[in-house]
């Protein structure tokens, strides 16, 4: 099982701030494939990868890192602090 | 390497004073980020990642402190909902010289600007938006 955290525009539009889901995706990008087939928010989230930013395991990643052993995968839109 | 993510408000100033004292470092720099008004806007919510965060905070602040040998190095932010006019983060630096000190303190709000969880949403009359990240604050990076 792997906790999927969603932040900002993108927990607001799936409506959930965290999931859990039994995935056997290889990779960052192959886990959001899979997650956008979930609902029309999930997809609505998810319908341009340019705007997708995620961190597994908290660590920042590249949209093609493998998931491994990943206990968390989150995804937000670009970082806007400061 | 004190790294801070809270949402209660702090006053830069006392905070700026807590840090130098006792440095043996010649320089001390700091920024200080307030909610800026106008547009209509009365308010920001900020929302970020517990634990990420402060993980990207620190990490952020250690490299700092590599690349320009510091004494010391301070990052505050805070999130929840803030009101124009409010403090919303402060970074300190010090080193041996200012240049160094200006440098470093630049680098952390470069990187804590696109490389930190925060995410800002801005409150207006007219509604609430997130905050488009900027192509310029990804470039900044580039200059380290």
């Amino acid at each position: 099982m792997i906790d999927i955290l969603y932040f900002a525009w993108l927990r607001e539009r799936i409506g959930i701030g965290r999931e859990r889901l039994e995935t056997s995706a290889p990779t960052v990008a192959a886990l959001i494939e899979e997650l956008q087939s979930r609902s029309g928010g999930h997809a609505l989230a998810f319908a341009d990868l340019s705007t997708i930013r995620a961190a597994v395991d908290q660590d920042l990643v590249e949209l093609d890192a493998p998931l491994g052993n990943a206990r968390e995968v989150a995804f937000f839109p670009p970082m806007t602090g400061g | 390497m004190p790294v801070r993510v809270q949402t209660a408000a702090f006053d830069a100033g006392a905070e700026l004073n807590g840090f130098s004292k006792g440095l043996a470092a010649g320089a001390v720099v700091s920024f200080t980020g307030i909610v800026r008004g106008g547009g209509g806007m009365t308010a920001m919510e900020i929302e970020h990642y517990p634990g990420m965060t402060e993980r990207a905070l620190t990490a952020i602040a250690e490299e700092a402190s590599r690349r320009w040998s510091l004494e010391c190095a301070l990052v505050i932010h805070r999130y929840g909902l803030l009101e124009v006019g409010e403090t919303i983060m402060m970074v300190a630096t010090a080193a041996r010289h200012r240049a160094e000190a200006f440098q470093a303190a630049d680098f952390l709000m470069d990187y804590l600007k696109s490389r930190a969880p925060f995410w800002k949403k801005e409150i207006g009359e007219a509604g609430t938006s997130w905050v488009d990240a900027k192509a310029s604050d990804e470039k900044a990076l580039a200059r380290w």
